[in-house]
């Protein structure tokens, strides 16, 4: 059998996805630093210092800056790459949606970090969360192998003709980005292979072939057809995120879905799960299957485009169901928990649903939290009854100052 | 009902051809029309710098005018001339 891998390192999370990106060798990286990120953004400076990409790397003053760079060359035509975290990624929100309404094929790895205030570096998913609406794919990675992964994947998706959107690609700040972890390289040319040439549709450098980009489109034109065209992309895309993640299979041994069951088939209550919570919870999994427990979890990888059928067909058979979100919304539940109780309201039968806010701020989810879920699922399975839909892991007592 | 096809439309609202801003004129916009005195003129070309719509009209090297098809009436160039040669007019209307 062919080598299906050039080697195996111990690397961090930020490291791999910069390693991916040396090996797509993306014609133009425009990026800003911001922690946890900045380490991609340095990386990636180094090997184009060093001459080890042809990339355009443009340095500029601000995340704003960088994804209006990001749209600007994209439009010319360029296969363009950048990364951002938290207040960077709320500062590029406007063009965000421009980037995705141009049907720009960008491909950004985001490091979630939470939004102040207060302040705080480390990592919760409020800022990608934020951004679901944005009109980008988004991708969730549970370690530094499938971040890497991804960001490779994510080119593909987006860039597959009947998609034409950006991609984000998320992992947990510090927690994956800064953590030395095992991950297996591809080849430099594999990975060259598998991302193939770049042949832009209709680049605004050439001159032969002028076009207009971006233009207005008022109240008597078509913005609203161009919004739902923007929608049928998506979901075309549901099709090239699995075709992509064959082909990924065929390169690299992994495979990929849109989200991953784990133990889930005979469960009888389940977490639903993103991001490097999934890896903690699927151990909790283990230990309680050994002690006779019918738990499972269902780790999403895909979050936009949102799998409702598939999800509510994945968790239809659980008695209960207690989605971690790692991000909220205040006045109202996390996003992930209204959109996947949703999912589930035309079933006949439904498992009962809480929401458990967990580790905002980089609050650390111990082994204990996924089983004080699990606990809170089991009783909600056996009552038949949610007292408390919305819930919280991990709060710490506070003394009072007087 | 007419069929709604997306495939009908370009991605991301492009246009298959360049230089469309020509077509969309702008001189619609005005409130106020810049009036041009061609004999107080010095042909300084200040206000051909500074007209942020290119509406400043120039043939063989001399200004020779505004071009109100386009100019929305900012009132730059009268603000910047130094020889008073540019008014600005009530309306939008040159002739009007
Ligand atoms: S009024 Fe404004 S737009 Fe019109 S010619 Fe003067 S500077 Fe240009
Ligand atoms: S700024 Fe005044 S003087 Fe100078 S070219 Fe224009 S109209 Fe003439």
């Amino acid at each position: 059998m062919a080598k299906l891998t050039e080697k195996i390192v111990a690397i961090t999370g930020n490291a791999a996805v910069a390693q991916a990106m040396r090996q797509i060798n993306p014609d133009v990286v425009a990026a800003y630093p911001i922690t946890p990120q900045t380490d991609i953004a340095e990386t990636f400076a180094e090997f184009v210092a060093d001459g080890l990409v042809d990339t355009e790397y443009v340095t500029v003053e601000s995340e704003h800056s960088a994804m209006s760079a990001c749209v600007g060359a994209s439009a010319a035509g360029a296969r363009v790459m950048t990364a951002t975290s938290s207040q960077g990624l709320a500062l590029m929100w406007e063009i965000l949606y421009i980037a995705a309404g141009m049907r720009l094929p960008i491909t950004m790895t985001n490091v979630n970090r939470c939004l102040s205030a207060p302040i705080n570096i480390h990592c919760d998913h409020s800022d990608s969360m934020g951004a679901r609406d944005s009109g980008w794919i988004q991708i969730y990675s549970e370690n530094a192998q499938e971040a890497y992964d991804n960001v490779i994947q994510a080119i593909r998706i987006a860039e597959h003709k009947s998609v034409l959107l950006p991609v984000m690609v998320n992992m947990d700040g510090f927690i994956v980005s800064h953590s030395i972890e095992r991950v297996e390289l591809l080849d430099d040319e594999v990975v060259k292979r598998f991302v193939g040439e770049y042949k832009p549709v209709y680049p605004l450098l050439d001159v032969e072939n002028p076009v207009t980009h971006g233009p207005f489109d008022g109240l008597g034109g078509f913005y609203f057809e161009h919004k739902k065209a923007q929608i049928e992309a998506i979901e075309r895309s549901r099709k090239v995120v699995l075709d992509v993640a064959d082909e990924f299979k065929r390169i690299s041994g992994r495979e990929y879905g849109c989200f991953e069951p784990y133990r889930l088939d005979d469960a009888e209550v389940a977490l639903v799960v993103l991001n490097s919570a999934a890896g903690t919870s699927k151990c909790v999994v283990d230990a309680m299957r050994e002690e006779g427990y019918p738990v499972g979890i269902l780790k999403l990888r895909v979050f936009r485009p949102f799998l409702a059928r598939e999800l509510s067909e994945a968790l239809k058979h659980l008695k209960a169901v207690a989605i971690l979100e790692r991000a909220t919304s205040p006045g109202s539940f996390g996003p992930l928990y209204a959109e996947i109780r949703s999912a589930l309201y035309d079933l006949e039968a439904r498992p009962k649903m809480v929401n458990l806010i967990y580790g905002l701020g980089g609050r650390e989810f111990r082994p204990e939290h996924a089983k004080e879920a699990f606990g809170v699922c089991l009783k909600v399975a056996q009552t038949k009854r949610v007292e408390k839909p919305l819930g919280y892991l991990g709060l710490k007592e506070v003394e009072v100052i007087s | 009902m007419k069929e709604w096809r997306a495939e009908k439309l370009m991605p991301g609202a492009l246009i298959p051809v360049g230089g469309t801003a020509r077509q969309y004129k702008t001189g619609g916009w005005r409130s106020e029309h810049p009036v041009w005195d061609e004999r107080a003129c010095k042909q300084c070309f200040l206000c051909w710098i500074y007209c942020p719509d290119g509406s400043i009209k120039v043939r063989d090297g001399k200004v020779i005018g505004i071009d109100y098809d386009y100019c929305k009436g900012c009132g730059i160039c009268a603000n910047e001339c130094p020889a008073d040669a540019i008014k600005m007019a009530e309306g939008g209307e040159p002739n009007g």
